[in-house]
């Protein structure tokens, strides 16, 4: 079976990148091919890149609260340059009322702070295109 | 010299401890085994069932400790602590514009904080005016937004600025960022040579562990030493910078690896100003730190001792530092933002409490304590009051404040102390031999050892290894129901269109000259500061001005290590 591909981003400025690591280290660590971004991306630098690494999630991390305005866009992108299949997931400060919000905008699965590795795992094997 | 125990007492004291493991901890531990989990501080460093004078055989006092306010300071760098005076309370605080946090401080002044702390949203962090396009989705986020000398007397707007000292958390754009609050107190008609404050302006850190970089690390070390050079001939009460564990902490190391990163950050700052020529016992006694004060309450404590220790003898030793000022360790502390939880948020006031009380256990200068809403949103007014009121219940209820670095002479802590101080010395090793700091930053070293310590962290929470109450064990399902802070909605309008006003209502000519002034003294090796304060006094914006050095210097890119 093909292995799962995940690029990490971090849109926008923010610089707390703790938790995209430790995600992307477990995401690795459960035998998916994971590519990190680094920081300060923009969300057409983070949709170009998804598709040029054909990947099959984003998981996108911002502390900053800028979420709102950033992870929406990425999705938009995606689905204008074709790429609408891809799957697009976030994480970090997100108020509880946001995520409702976010989904609606196409964002598959919102993991806040101390969400545990095993349930992100679990949640790309289980929707990552395959 | 004088050890604490001689060798009779030792030899009775090992014999006695042989007998007590044999028969009274040997039947115990048959019918009350001890857990199965390991016992470990939340660096993961293990700790053992008892600590006794065997772990200090050849301790010396006064090597060791002396006495606080002097050499080498391990009990304090003052000699009455809080006795005279109680730490400053300064909570970190900023969102939105300069109007809606001016409010805020006054409210927190009103509600007994002591000192002033200036949390700067993303675009501000990284030089950008809020109108750039980079800036979307940013605006007042993570901090408030200040891009011109206007915002500045804004947030500042009927705060006695020379009674009450400022700190600002900002880096990359550190000199421009003073520049405003100089302006600000001039225009206010205070002199700049009594204000008193700080800037972090600690770059080395940022790279490591903050991120919030503008330029590549030579000219960055330019710039601080510029602000070190300036600051000691013109505001002589100014913090020229803090040097910070805080950001380290939070991306994830142990407390060991805080602590040394950040005195080998220290340690390269010193070397650097020395290297321009100027006096160690000039600058150093405006150097100032900021610590994280994480869960593990004598780790912490022993954290801060070590740093104090281990400061006073490499400025005494290695520099050649006379003046005892330029020994002391001053710090500021926070408690640790990445202990909180959004489930449960109540708990974090708990959480919150048992870290300041490590923070002044280990003698800090100042205090900001979170509040138990951070893991959700910025801080509500009422979740900060509560956070300030933790920092009065520990000064005024109690009791930890009577005497003097209370814990000393504990064996357990002093063990710990004596560890921390090994280990970093070990670091100090490792980063000599990748050549000094800023090899060891291009080539990963810290945002490696930090990485694997995060991911390692997590794995023992998933595995059980430790427990993190609301997160692996006692969690429940019912959510977090608290009010989260609104900010103005109009906010970022407003502080558009006042930018823009000020684009147009500026003299231009004073303006544009003052910029060219600013680019070629950047291009030479002349002290930047002057042609900032210029150039923030012609109006021009903090964007416009980083501008300049954006690209006179260049831009800095991460390493995407993970």
């Amino acid at each position: 079976m093909k292995k799962i591909r995940v690029l990490i981003a971090k849109p926008g400025l923010d610089g707390h990148d703790r938790g995209a690591k430790v995600v992307a280290r477990g995401l690795r660590d459960a035998g998916m091919e994971v590519i990190y971004t680094g920081l300060h991306q923009t969300p057409e630098q983070i949709a170009e890149a998804a598709i040029q690494e054909d990947v099959d999630v984003v998981g996108l991390s911002c502390l900053s609260g800028a979420h709102m305005t950033l992870f929406p866009r990425v999705v938009e992108l995606l689905k204008e340059k074709g790429a609408g299949d891809i799957l697009v997931t976030g994480g970090g400060i997100v108020p509880e009322e946001d995520v409702p919000k976010l989904k609606e905008l196409g964002i598959a699965a919102v993991f806040g702070p101390g969400t545990p590795l095993k349930e992100i795992i679990d949640f790309h094997e289980k929707n990552a295109r395959k | 010299m004088m050890a604490m125990y001689d060798k009779s007492k030792l030899d009775k004291i090992e014999k006695e401890l042989k007998q007590w493991e044999r028969d009274c901890l040997g039947k115990s531990i048959e019918t009350l085994p001890e857990r199965d989990r390991p016992f470990i501080t939340t660096s993961s460093v293990p700790i053992d069932r008892l600590y006794t004078p065997l772990d200090a055989k050849d301790w010396n006092y006064f090597e060791k400790l002396g006495f606080p306010g002097e050499y080498p300071f391990t009990r304090g760098v003052h000699p009455t602590m809080y006795r005279s005076r109680p730490w400053t309370m300064r909570m970190f605080a900023g969102f939105g514009t300069a109007e809606e946090t001016n409010e805020r401080y006054k409210y927190l002044l009103r509600h007994g904080e002591t000192g002033l702390s200036v949390a700067f949203d993303f675009p501000t962090l990284y030089g950008y005016d809020t109108d750039d396009p980079h800036s979307e989705g940013e605006f007042g986020k993570c901090g408030v937004a200040i891009s011109s000398l206007r915002d500045m007397e804004i947030l500042f707007d009927g705060i006695p600025v020379d009674k009450i000292s400022t700190s600002m958390t900002i880096n990359g754009p550190a000199p421009v960022v003073w520049g405003f609050y100089i302006g600000m107190a001039e225009n206010k008609g205070i002199n700049p040579n009594i204000i008193s404050g700080t800037i972090q302006n600690d770059i080395l850190k940022e790279y490591i562990a903050q991120k919030s970089f503008i330029f590549p690390p030579e000219p960055s070390m330019r710039l601080i030493v510029d602000t070190f050079e300036y600051g000691f001939k013109e505001l002589p009460r100014w913090n020229t910078i803090s040097i910070s564990g805080y950001h380290i902490r939070e991306a994830g190391s142990t407390a060991v690896q805080e602590l040394a990163f950040t005195l080998a950050d220290g340690l390269e700052y010193v070397r650097a100003a020395i290297e321009r020529g100027l006096d160690v016992d000039k600058f150093a006694p405006r150097l100032s730190f900021f610590f994280n004060a994480h869960n593990d309450l004598f780790e912490e404590i022993a954290k801060y001792r070590a740093a104090r220790r281990i400061w006073a003898r490499e400025m005494k030793e290695t520099f050649g530092a006379k003046n005892p000022r330029s020994w002391w360790m001053r710090f500021h502390t926070q408690t640790a933002g990445v202990s909180l939880t959004a489930q449960q948020p109540y708990n974090n006031i708990v959480r919150v409490t048992i870290q300041a009380l490590a923070a002044v256990l280990g003698g800090t200068q100042s205090l900001h304590t979170n509040s138990m809403d951070e893991a959700l949103a910025l801080p509500s007014r009422e979740a900060a009051r509560i956070a300030l009121r933790t920092q009065q219940i520990i000064a005024h209820e109690s009791g930890v404040t009577n005497t003097i670095d209370p814990l000393g002479g504990s064996y357990f802590l002093e063990y710990l102390t004596d560890y921390m101080e090994e280990e970093t010395y070990n670091y100090f090793d490792k980063i000599d031999t990748l050549g000094g700091v800023v090899p060891a930053i291009k080539k990963g070293f810290f945002q490696k050892e930090i990485a694997d310590s995060a991911y390692r962290y997590q794995k023992e929470i998933e595995e059980n290894q430790r427990t993190v109450v609301g997160i692996n064990d006692y969690a429940t399902e019912e959510p977090a129901k608290i009010e989260l802070l609104k900010m103005d909605p109009e906010g970022e309008r407003r502080q558009i269109n006042r930018l823009e006003k000020i684009r147009k209502d500026r003299d231009n000519k004073k303006w544009e000259s003052s910029l060219d002034e600013l680019r070629k003294v950047a291009e030479k090796d002349e002290n930047v500061m002057p042609a900032i304060r210029d150039a923030v006094h012609a109006d021009a914006t903090l964007g416009e001005i980083c501008g300049v050095f954006r690209e006179v210097f260049g831009e800095y890119k991460d390493l995407a290590i993970f």
